[in-house]
């Protein structure tokens, strides 16, 4: 299961990053090492393990429903680096642009 | 945008010819805001309409460290949802990180859950009796909102709805029609209305519908590929996008050509279907278990105490107002559009012992106050206990139903019995023959010429005869009595 | 550096604070100056990033556990004063407009943060040298590496420039710089500890941790920030149990040596310090008992799935949009891979890349869900021995004593020496290290694990250790 060239581009691209064609083939060949040290695990059983580790995890505890946010210390305009009227700004979008969903 | 492919409105208004030959297949899915007072995950505000990013905090800011913390009554609201809807509540779900870049995503990835839902395998009653699956139920966060037309070549980010808690429901593909569509979002919202888990505003944003729809030739039985519409922001706007894009899909298909998978967006200002921008790159959401956050363990005990909560359903209800109390079915309808006024009916109904009184005054003159006067009936300042005893007073003849609206008008200002108030405004009912006959006489004295007509036989005129008996007593006379008077000097 | 106060450990300084409050601006300043005079020149230790003002620090102090007691904090750790920057260009300058949990609890103590020290980039590492700020030196030896990720605090601890310091830990990354420089370094149970303000490398194994010159100090600090936080849903609500104690018999206890922790390959030197340790442990009344863990060896491979793949989802919030570095552009996706090509440094990058893979379409199932399966056969193997009568657990903390700087250039190879650590973040369990020795003068870290909430059961024993070694802790 060897990663190619195009699976870094596409998981850079995936992940917001962007990698030099002149750094590529270096993490090209360093995620193939790192990986070929995980072949290890398929030769282990356990199939099931984790869930079952889940299945008697003791469950979460909830939050009442009452307001009261821990309060920021600074408004938002002391550290974000775009802003206007209130709002956080970015590059124009055209509406619904890469089409992500809620 | 102008390569996107586009059916419009006008042409398609009508069903091609060739449409009753295909069957249109939909099926739904709808994110619903849960009623609470603050996020999913932190303890902001869920107000709406407050100024841009003023109901934010570390955690729905996704500041580095901050971690999420469910919110109890979330969770209430979910299970009471999916109990309503017939689901199985599982006794463990897991949340799950959806992930993908957005500038409204703050973290990067979305809250949801995936392979371990909340709830499954639910359904939706039709008042023509046709029963809906439901898929499955799962908690999740809303993203913020983005603004894409306020400033010039900029998106503006308004993280106040980041983190607002929603449930997603995912219906069957068992819609065939845009109106059993329809019908399927009013019985949904209805429903959710009606047991407090959300105020199912579209405009308001508290309820969004996702539309998947294909076509198949009639007695096909595989499903076609399918397109999601999105961007749907009314009950008729999802039936007319319905229509527009089965139309799209038959076309296609009668030319020979094929329909791709892919997201269509909804022009509510053209009436149009079109093609989303293409995406960069496919979608993959990268899900895997929220380690911030514990499974969600619900016991039995909880599961029934939830189920305790949930108010008889509208459906039920209409048919128990039908049957047990007599109420027309169109006047059920009326009474259980809300369940305040479902409830305040029924105390009426109980306490008067008259359905069919009881719906015709709330019907006529509570509504028609509340409307007046704004608010809810929880506040109404004429109790179900003595609009019953203004009831009872009718049905026993000491007030007419004239004097009865007056003493109404009355009660909505002051507390008091209604008999009281009849009795010292003089309201009551007035059947004493002597006090009826020195009315008539008034009246015979003023309109000399219709009484003589009467008197010769003109039989019609008693009518009229009556209404003046009634307008000099201030409606106090006792009609039936005045009739039996009038017609012995016919 | 003359004799201080300051060098008499947090129980000593709190008691003197308590008599006299003034003492407590001396302690401070002296720990000030000693941030100052470290740094200094061509090898200076670089240990602390973000040095606090000397006024307004000490003012009223609670009269705690911890009244005037100076600490150090990781710089993924949020405080409201001082920047939290991770180590990361992606953070320069970032002051958190809210605090973490521990950091709250410390204050109200009264301890004194005089500084945030330095750190691999968002806690990936084992050296210190992934810092964008430049690499810490390891106090004994300034060729060498402290260790990491949390390195600053390791080094600035065993400098004496404070007493207590806090650090954390995905995969080891308290108890390594601890035992690469000499202090005591603890890992308490996951849950134990609130992580609200930690900035997360990978959610599921991250602890804050605590470092102390004794296990005295460690214990206090422990106690201190133990307990359930409202912030955070992975923290225990169980109480927290008292942790400090003193040297005492461990007639009867069950000390377990999980054979796999010393292999063949094992420094000969490393495991003569173990051997002496366990002879220690043997006359303190304790019964050593070999066990077998059976599946550590795939302890590494499973937590380069498990921590690349949660990172990738943690460090997607760093977007220049509403905080931290920003690299404007005309298009989103200019600003989205600008930012972060130029905020995050190589080996943050590298791991992104390595935990979007494992997550990706196809490849969950043989990666991701395969590693949960086999974490949860580990957790398993330790459920095992700990319910066989075993007490503690004994190992050493790592294969080597600390490499010099620079050596390591091989990704792998740096996360082998992870090797003996990760495997309690992996099973949730507690585990620290503590001085057992010196090898060529380089410290050497004996490691204790305990079950699930056994502190003070951990602590027992690290005590009675400490003092049985006395001074052969440090030779
Ligand atoms: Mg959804
Ligand atoms: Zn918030």
């Amino acid at each position: 299961m060897a990663v190619t060239p195009d699976d870094v581009r596409h998981v850079a691209q995936l992940a917001r990053l962007e990698i030099p064609e002149a750094e590529l083939a270096m993490y090209v060949d360093q995620l193939n090492g790192i990986l070929a040290h995980m072949e290890e695990l398929r030769a282990v059983g356990g199939a099931g393990a984790a869930a079952q580790a889940e299945s008697t995890r003791e469950g979460m505890r909830l939050r009442p429903d009452t307001v009261g946010a821990v309060p920021l210390a600074v408004p938002l305009e002391s550290f974000a680096a775009a802003m206007r009227d209130g709002f956080f700004l970015v590059p124009r979008l055209a509406t619904h642009e890469a089409g992500e969903e809620s | 945008m102008s390569a996107a492919r586009k059916q419009s409105a006008d042409n398609s208004a009508k069903p091609t010819s060739t449409a009753g030959d295909w069957e249109m297949v939909v099926g739904l899915e709808v994110h619903v805001q849960l009623k609470t007072r603050t996020k999913a995950f932190c303890a902001c505000s869920t107000n709406f309409g407050d100024a841009p990013n003023s109901n934010t905090c570390p955690v729905c800011l996704a500041l580095p460290g901050a971690l999420p913390v469910l919110n109890a009554h979330a969770v209430d609201l979910a299970a009471r949802a999916a109990l309503a809807l017939g689901c199985t509540l599982h006794h463990r779900s897991v949340f799950a990180r959806k992930n993908y870049f957005y500038p409204d995503l703050p973290k990067g990835y979305q809250i949801s859950q995936a392979d371990k839902p909340l709830a499954t395998g639910g359904h939706v009653t039709l008042a023509d009796g046709k029963v809906l699956g439901i898929t499955r139920i799962h908690m999740e966060e809303d993203a913020g909102k983005s603004v894409h037309d306020r400033f010039a070549g900029l998106t503006a980010i308004d993280l106040n709805r980041s983190g607002v808690p929603l449930i997603e429901i995912v219906g069957e593909p068992e819609i065939r029609s845009a109106a059993e569509a329809g019908a399927y979002l009013k019985a949904l919202r209805e429903i959710l209305v009606y047991c407090g888990v959300s105020d199912c505003s579209m405009e308001e944003g508290s309820l969004r519908v996702d539309a998947n729809v294909s076509a198949r030739p009639r007695g096909e039985a595989e499903f076609r590929p399918r397109t999601e519409i999105k961007n749907l922001n009314s009950f008729s706007n999802v039936e007319r996008a319905l229509e527009l894009e089965f139309q799209r899909h038959v076309a296609t298909y009668e030319a020979g050509g094929r329909i791709a998978q892919q997201t269509m967006l909804f022009d509510a200002v053209r009436q149009e279907v079109r093609a989303a921008r293409s995406k960069e790159g496919s979608h993959d959401y990268r899900y895997f278990p929220e380690p911030d956050l514990p499974p969600l363990v619900l016991q039995t005990e909880w599961i029934e105490h939830q189920r305790g909560t949930i108010p008889e359903l509208p459906a039920a209800r209409r048919g128990r107002f039908v049957n047990a109390l007599g109420v027309a079915a169109a006047d059920a309808e009326v009474l259980t559009a809300e369940r305040d006024v479902a409830e305040y009916f029924e105390a009426v109904a109980a306490a008067s012992g008259d359905g069919k009184a009881a719906a015709n005054w709330v019907m006529g003159e509570v509504l028609a106050a509340l409307n007046e006067r704004g608010g809810d009936i929880g506040a109404f300042p004429v109790e179900a206990s003595r609009l019953a005893a203004l009831i009872a007073l009718v049905k026993a003849g000491t007030l007419s139903s004239t004097a009865a609206k007056t003493v109404f008008q009355v009660m909505l200002a002051e507390p008091g019995d209604p008999q009281a108030i009849a009795e010292r405004d003089g309201l009551l009912q007035v059947g004493d023959d002597a006090a009826l006959v020195a009315w008539i006489d008034e009246v015979w004295a003023e309109h000399p010429d219709e009484a003589a007509r009467f008197v010769a036989g003109e039989r019609k005129l008693q009518g009229v005869l009556v209404g003046f008996v009634m307008k000099k007593s201030k409606g106090r006379a006792d009609p039936r009595k005045v009739n039996q008077l009038l017609a012995g000097r016919g | 550096m003359s004799a201080s106060l300051l060098d008499a450990g947090a129980a000593a300084i709190a008691a003197a604070v308590h008599a006299d409050a003034s003492v407590a601006d001396q302690v401070v300043a002296t720990a000030l100056e000693r941030v100052r005079s470290t740094h200094e020149g061509a090898q200076g230790l670089n240990a602390v990033l973000h040095r606090a003002r000397a006024e307004a620090l000490t003012g009223a102090l609670p009269d705690g556990a911890l009244r005037g007691v100076p600490v150090v904090v990781k710089d993924n750790i949020a405080t409201l004063e001082l920047p939290t920057s991770c180590g990361s260009r992606m953070l320069e300058g970032w002051v958190s407009p809210y605090e973490a949990t521990v950091v709250r609890k410390l204050r109200e103590a009264g301890a004194v943060v005089v500084g945030k020290t330095n750190m691999d980039e968002f806690a990936m590492g084992s050296s210190t040298e992934n810092s964008a700020y430049g690499p810490t030196r390891n106090p004994v030896d300034r060729s060498r590496a402290p260790g990491g990720s949390s390195g600053g605090s390791a080094a600035a601890v065993a400098a004496a420039i404070a007493p207590i310091g806090l650090g954390s830990e995905t995969g080891g990354s308290v108890r390594q710089p601890a035992a690469f420089c000499g202090v005591v370094g603890v890992k308490p149970t996951y849950g134990r500890v609130s992580r609200f303000g930690l900035v997360a490398f990978a959610s599921s194994l991250d602890a804050v941790g605590v470092f102390g010159r004794t296990v005295d100090d460690a214990a206090i600090a422990t106690e201190t920030i133990s307990g359930h936080d409202v912030h955070d849903a992975t923290s225990s609500d169980r109480g927290v149990p008292t942790m400090r104690g003193a040297p005492g018999s461990l007639d009867g206890l069950v000390v377990g040596i999980p054979r796999e922790y010393f292999p063949d390959s094992l420094h000969p030197d490393v495991r003569a310090r173990c051997d002496r340790a366990l002879d220690a442990l043997r006359s303190l009344g304790a019964v050593v008992r070999e066990v077998s863990l059976p599946h550590t060896a795939l302890a590494i491979p499973v937590y380069y799935i498990i921590a690349p793949a949660e990172a990738s989802a943690n460090l997607a919030r760093f977007d220049g949009v509403r905080y931290g570095l920003r690299a404007e552009s005309d298009s989103l996706r200019g600003l989205y891979d600008g930012t972060r090509a130029r905020g995050f440094g190589p080996e943050v990058t590298r791991r992104i890349l390595l935990g979007t893979y494992v997550l990706s379409a196809g490849f969950y199932d043989a990666y991701y869900r395969k590693a949960q399966d086999v974490r949860a056969l580990i957790a398993r193997d330790f459920d095992a021995v700990f319910s066989s009568g075993v007490d503690v657990l004994f190992t050493p903390t790592t294969p080597t004593p600390a490499f010099a700087l620079g050596a390591i250039s091989d990704p792998y190879e740096m996360y082998l020496s992870d090797i003996f650590t990760v495997t309690a973040n992996l099973a949730g369990i507690p585990a620290m290290s503590l001085p057992i020795g010196r090898v060529d003068g380089l410290p050497v870290g004996g490691q204790l694990l305990a079950g699930h909430f056994q502190e003070p059961q951990m602590f027992r024993v690290a005590y009675a250790l400490e003092d049985a070694l006395g001074a052969e802790a440090h030779r």
